[in-house]
């Protein structure tokens, strides 16, 4: 095996791992459609998705993009951009009177 | 070191072309946070119908969604083939990957197809502009991933995807993960959050 490939390997995970991940994801959609339907959560469902939506999405970064166990730069590279455009997307929110203080 | 290795070796250890695409990934954020940022400041601010609640087909969507994280599955095992030379197993995850992204292609152009029977077009309203914008961008970045599999899984036939050439799956696999991840947003910002 050539060093490239040794060097890939690194910090990737297992069969197992990217399974359980699988399992997880699809039990968080479960719950996130379930919590659509269910009016006692209409209240909090903004709240209550969105943290699901997020551990959504580091768990795929995470474990299947390897951002988990890869090069810290890597890390830098993707996240300083990433909370940039969240950045953009809150101030117009606040810019355009979709959301506000009071 | 290979001299194919050593053409993309950097000061930093790592492979430039690994560098290169997580920094178009970032970028990549920049444009989808745009469009969802689009879509979110007119929500709720079109004059006519037809509206979200009244088009959007959460149990279809849900399907297409679970079909998509599935997609991310196949992906991973597909890359974990390559790198350990298992080019049987390899061009089982690579062609499984692909058919389930163009099976989630379906799902979207029967939506977009129902949806303008039903009399949402790009033109109608501010929701049918931003959606059609906003879902249609990230469905044109599935449609590219769908080729680049194909690509590769032609490669593997050809016996030219062996553990050496596995970066060319990890980037592969970067981006259809990305693709995975907007959508994982997309799902929860337009179809959830109504």
């Amino acid at each position: 095996m050539s060093e490239q490939s040794s060097n890939h390997e690194h910090g990737h995970h297992g069969v197992g791992t990217y399974l359980t991940v699988a399992a997880v994801l699809t039990i968080i959609t479960l719950v996130e459609v379930g919590v659509f339907y269910v009016p006692a959560f209409q209240d909090l469902l903004a709240p209550i998705l969105l943290t699901l939506s997020g551990a959504k999405f580091i768990l795929v970064v995470g474990f299947y993009m390897h951002l988990k166990s890869d090069h810290q730069l890597f890390r830098v590279i993707f996240t300083v951009p990433l909370l940039i455009a969240v950045a953009v997307g809150i101030a117009l929110l606040f810019l355009f009177g979709v959301v506000t203080l009071t | 070191m290979t001299d194919a290795v050593a053409a993309h070796h950097t000061s930093t250890g790592l492979d430039s072309r690994k560098i290169g695409f997580w920094t178009f990934i970032g970028s990549e954020c920049l444009l989808f946070g745009s469009l969802i940022s689009t879509y979110l400041v007119y929500h709720g601010k079109s004059v006519t119908g037809p509206t979200p609640q009244e088009i959007l087909n959460i149990p279809l969507t849900s399907i297409s969604t679970f079909d998509l994280l599935m997609s991310s599955l196949a992906m991973v095992l597909a890359l974990a083939a390559v790198s350990r030379g298992d080019r049987v197993w390899a061009r089982v995850w690579l062609a499984t990957t692909a058919l389930l992204g163009l099976v989630f292609l379906g799902f979207q152009v029967y939506e977009f197809v129902s949806f303008v029977h039903e009399g949402l077009t790009l033109q109608v309203n501010l929701f049918g502009s931003t959606f059609f914008v906003l879902t249609g961008t990230h469905g044109a970045h599935v449609l590219v991933g769908v080729i680049w599999l194909l690509t590769l899984l032609v490669r593997s036939f050809q016996g030219k995807l062996g553990p050496e050439k596995a970066m060319n799956v990890e980037l592969a696999g970067l981006y259809w993960h990305f693709v995975d991840v907007v959508w994982i947003v997309i799902f929860t910002v337009v179809y959830l959050l109504q």
